[in-house]
């Protein structure tokens, strides 16, 4: 890619094209974490099954040469590691941060593991949608190639805000995140629904980590994901619990994250290092930025405890 | 987030000698369980890619625990993990959870290559005092400062220390790619190597360097400090219940403060260690998961200070194994995590189980409360 003839304008150009190729994983695993965390409880392993799912989606595009069978492939192995979160967080007296961070550990050495045999060869990647036809330009063009998932993702969030606000199953998942002990009286079974919701948070996350592996970088290693699992998760808490408020997030992270490589693309390589971790410093100040120490964030599930 | 940590520091106010004995006891019963079972569940795992369960664990007891080399190979590498286990194990004693110990560690090392850049051709004497606390100080900064966002903004320390691990890891490799860069360092960039007079020694007839006592002196004191000062009874007490605490005058902030600085101190030091005694310099090897380890290590020690030091043993050995494991057997690399995340996953189930079946039940179980 030819990015001299647009000099310096290329910047915020990739930054543009990186906010929606890099934001499209923070997505799912932030849409996903959100509905585990609206049932009252935090997944923190979401980093393991995004590795996870980007592994599971490599291996069975290779396998199947279906990079859509890769994508659900993703999304069950992600469910099975959230139906494993919820089970151990539904015994007494388990912390759910504790099993996150067991979990983490679990899903990265099992998808470093399982995923050795794959690093080599080449799976089929997802198809994008060229909506830039109508430009000249290459950049514009190649910034305007726009895989389905990003926009799959872009639909489910005013979809979950939906569910969550005005269906029967939306309410008691809010129900059991607010009030445990009123939801039990209502009759619902708490570890039921949270083991619902942490599972299809599962999903959603190994649905991101496939997108990681079949479209952008769109290569199984073992470097390929650092750190966009805990990002995403924090970006949850920064979007308030609102699925819509995580698109705008995810965007704000993927033009963040995009950053580096824009700026190397142009031969600016000097502290590369410090710009790729540009996601992780803007994470950290939104949090020092909107947490207090005197009043619980508005939004936030009751049952949360992370937020305690 | 506050009982899950305790358990066994409270069980000891029983008043009965027996209870007393009893004590360790039923806090051993079930990590040695989940690793039984850990073990078993991952010696099915391998069986099914085709490897022999009961040869791998003969090859790892070999490579672990067989041999007089491979004995020391294990205690090499507990060393950073008591330091590292201690940076989550000293914060859980007030209920915090902080995973930031590979960060620590690696602020630490580059703190102290930089130091032994800066000083170079001053006497060792001062040198490596310099080093180690440059390397204290590195790691203190990184969790302390996690300790200090929580008490004054609120922040969650897991989040937050896992993301300042992320960036401590950036700034690593920005500072050895390039302003502390050896221009001699083509294919793997790192810091110029720290001359030979800089180098911490190895333990006498042995190839053990001198960390490891580092290392166990620090997990005494911490024990100490914790079991037996009103410091630490005081931040035993937040980690009880912090508004009592709040409400009893205890300066809560400073207490938290200081002990994350300190936990963030000790993987500051095995920082250090690993750049002045292992690589003699800082590079990107320096992230070696030492961190990730040491918090599986502080919880299958249940955060006791004193048991992290046969905990960290163990996973040293574990970690030796790994090698020979990867030769022989042709395992990836990545087997020794598997097991790591098995054994994590089924201690965290196995504390529901403590108190329930008879054989764990050799104290009174104390009253612990439900949902997170």
């Amino acid at each position: 890619m030819d990015h001299a003839s647009l000099g310096w304008w290329g910047v915020p150009l990739a930054v543009l094209a990186g906010a929606i190729r890099v934001s499209t994983p923070f997505l799912f695993v932030s849409l996903g974490e959100c509905l585990t965390e609206k049932s009252g409880r935090i997944n923190l392993g979401l980093e393991g099954t995004l590795v996870m799912g980007a592994m599971s989606g490599y291996a069975t595009a290779y396998l199947t040469g279906n990079p859509w069978a890769g994508v659900l492939v993703a999304g069950l192995a992600g469910s099975l590691l959230g139906t494993l979160h919820a089970m151990i967080c539904a015994l007494e007296r388990v912390n759910d941060i504790a099993v996150g961070i067991a979990l983490m550990l679990l899903g990265t050495g099992l998808a470093f593991f399982l995923g050795k045999p794959f690093i080599q060869p080449q799976a089929p990647q997802l198809p994008s949608i060229p909506f830039g036809w109508w430009s000249g330009s290459a950049q514009v063009r190649s910034a305007l190639d726009i895989n389905p998932l990003f926009l799959v993702g872009l639909a489910l969030a005013p979809l979950l805000l939906w569910g969550l606000r005005t269906t029967r199953w939306g309410m008691v998942l809010r129900i059991v995140g607010e009030s445990a002990e009123a939801a039990r009286a209502m009759g619902y079974h708490i570890n039921r629904v949270r083991l619902l919701a942490t599972a299809a948070g599962g999903f959603f996350a190994g649905v991101g980590g496939s997108f990681l592996s079949l479209s952008y970088p769109g290569s199984w290693n073992e470097r390929l994901s650092s750190g966009q699992g805990i990002t995403a998760v924090a970006l949850v808490i920064f979007a308030r619990w609102d699925p819509v408020l995580c698109v705008w997030a995810s965007l704000l992270f993927g033009g963040a994250g995009a950053l580096g490589p824009a700026l190397q693309s142009v031969g600016v390589t000097q502290g590369y290092h410090l710009f790729n971790a540009a996601p992780y410093v803007l994470t950290l100040a939104i949090m020092i930025a909107t947490s207090s120490s005197r009043h619980r964030l508005a939004g936030a599930p009751a049952e949360l405890s992370v937020t305690r | 987030m506050r009982p899950f940590l305790h358990g066994a520091v409270t069980r000891l106010s029983a008043t009965r000698l027996s209870a007393v004995l009893a004590a360790p006891l039923s806090a051993l019963a079930p990590p040695v369980a989940a690793v039984a079972v850990s073990l078993a569940l991952f010696g099915a795992f391998v069986a099914l890619v085709g490897v022999d369960p009961v040869e791998m664990y003969q090859l790892m007891y070999r490579g672990a625990f067989g041999t007089w080399f491979s004995w020391q190979n294990t205690l090499t590498r507990a060393a950073p993990l008591i330091l590292t286990a201690l940076c989550t194990a000293l914060p859980a004693q007030l209920g915090l959870v902080i995973i930031g110990g590979e960060g620590a560690l690696v602020l630490g090392a580059l703190a102290a290559a930089a130091t032994g850049m800066a000083l170079n051709g001053a006497p060792a004497a001062l040198v490596l005092p310099a080093m180690a606390l440059a390397g204290m100080a590195g790691g203190a900064l990184l969790i302390g400062g996690a300790g200090a966002l929580r008490q004054w903004r609120g922040v969650n320390e897991t989040i937050s220390s896992l993301l300042l691990t992320y960036i401590a890891i950036a700034v690593l490799n920005h500072m050895v790619e390039g302003p502390l860069k050896d221009p001699s360092s083509l294919n793997k960039p790192s810091t110029p190597p720290l001359a030979d007079a800089y180098m911490i020694g190895t333990l006498p007839g042995s190839s053990v360097h001198w960390g490891l006592v580092a290392g166990i002196v620090c997990a005494v004191a911490a024990w100490v400090l914790m079991r037996r000062t009103t410091f630490g009874f005081a931040a035993r007490m937040v980690g009880g219940n912090p508004r009592a605490a709040r409400m009893a005058g205890l300066p809560v902030g400073r207490l938290l403060v200081v002990t994350t600085a300190l936990a963030g101190a000790a993987a500051g030091l095995a920082g250090m260690v690993e750049v002045a005694a292992v690589h003699g310099r800082a590079s990107a090897s320096l992230v070696a998961g030492y961190g990730s380890t040491g918090i599986l290590v502080a919880f299958l020690a249940r955060q006791n200070p004193l048991a992290v030091i046969p905990v960290a043993v163990l996973f040293g050995g574990i970690g030796a194994s790994g090698g020979l494991l990867q030769r022989r057997l042709d395992l990836p690399d990545a087997s020794v995590l598997v097991l790591q995340g098995i054994i994590f996953v089924v201690l965290l189930a196995s504390e529901a189980m403590r108190g329930r079946l008879r054989l764990f039940t050799f104290a009174r179980p104390t009253a612990a409360p439900k949902e997170a």
